[in-house]
């Protein structure tokens, strides 16, 4: 198997355009407020976020594939370490910690002590069933699909509902195996 | 004691210490928000006046904070200028404004212009500062350049020009 790329995203974030983080998590924040007015169910806005991160997801895994040098993944393990350690970094700026594996290695947490979605961020009563960050789920699940896994992602812990870091939970339902897409007689 | 035991590590988002604002993300991370608040809008709207006017009332909640935080601290603009007509009218413009490097506008939406959100956000700073006005975008066609500039008409209303008058 070939080697993977690069084991931390360090050098390429070094490398990319970056903005302030602020502007990045008040714009976030802005358009949270926007979806709570517009759809005013929480559980609504949950999905809107998923799906604009789902949105985001199917094409920022082509701009990592580009920039990250790193080759295909022997394994779902691996994956999830990529992600941790380059794909966060390299958009986020923050790496995050690969643990809690089960036993058949399909299902792993993500977690993040650092999340630049959530300056300044504080749930007011009214939405404490809002995932606030559930546009990164989405990113997760579009970028692993278009790369032949289709995953869950879902939050386990969440600092902005008092837990004491994020943490996500990606679990491998299949593989798809790769195919060329069009038949040699159409 | 009070607080122990609890699992927050602040109890209010006040408490936290103020981060140096060094922080910083990909553009492009940016770049892939800023895209789904605006494809998110247009859903919401029937014309682009509408969906402007939705920008700006985004950017200006984020300029109303930008205002307290001197986020912009590092941003210098291209230029500014103040406008040759008329006395309460400012420019400010940027070859290629943050928010439109990545945005092709369809010849369908005429003139329609991302920076709305930007211009939201100055007019939410000035507002916050005391100096309400009018802001809006506007493409700026370049001559020998293919894409045009954004520049950001400020027109303060009457009552601070009065106000100025009368300090000055």
């Amino acid at each position: 198997m070939a080697p993977v790329g690069p084991r931390s995203g360090d050098a390429i974030f070094a490398n990319v355009e970056r903005v302030n983080a602020e502007l990045f998590s008040l714009t976030y924040g802005a358009m949270v407020r926007q979806l709570l007015t517009d759809l005013e169910e929480v559980e609504e806005v949950n999905k809107q976020l998923d799906q604009m991160g789902y949105n985001i997801g199917i094409r920022l895994i082509d701009e990592f594939l580009a920039k990250s040098n790193v080759s295909s993944c022997a394994d779902f393990k691996e994956s999830a370490d990529v992600i941790a350690k380059v794909g966060f970094k390299m958009f986020l700026g923050v790496t995050a910690t690969v643990a809690n594996w089960d036993a058949d290695g399909t299902s792993c947490s993500l977690i993040l002590e650092d999340n630049p979605l959530v300056d300044f961020v504080e749930l007011p009563d009214t939405c404490q069933g809002l995932y606030y960050c559930n546009v990164l789920s989405g990113v997760i699940r579009g970028a692993l699909e278009m790369v032949s896994m289709k995953t869950e992602v879902t939050w386990v812990r969440d600092m902005l509902r008092g837990d004491d870091a994020y943490e996500l939970r990606v679990k491998l339902l299949k593989q798809v195996p790769e195919e060329y897409p069009y038949k040699d007689d159409e | 004691m009070i607080g122990v035991g609890k699992m927050k590590q602040y109890t209010n988002v006040l408490d936290k210490p103020l981060s140096k604002g060094k922080q910083e993300v990909s553009l492009s991370a940016f770049a892939f928000l800023f895209s789904e608040l605006v494809q998110y809008n247009q859903t919401q709207v029937d014309n682009i006046a509408e969906l402007e006017r939705r920008l700006e009332d985004a950017g200006y909640a984020v300029g109303a904070r930008v205002l307290e935080l001197l986020c912009h601290r590092d941003k210098v603009a291209d230029s500014l200028e103040k406008g040759t007509e008329h006395e309460d009218e400012y420019m400010i413009s940027e070859k290629e404004l943050l928010v439109n490097r990545f945005i092709s506008v369809p010849k369908d939406m005429g003139t329609f212009n991302c920076g709305a959100f930007v211009a939201g956000i100055v007019r939410g700073v000035l507002d916050s500062a005391g100096f309400p006005a009018v802001v809006t975008a506007h493409f700026v066609p370049m001559e020998g350049q293919q894409r045009p500039r954004t520049t950001i008409l400020i027109k303060f209303t009457e009552e601070v020009l009065r106000r100025e008058a009368r300090l000055g």
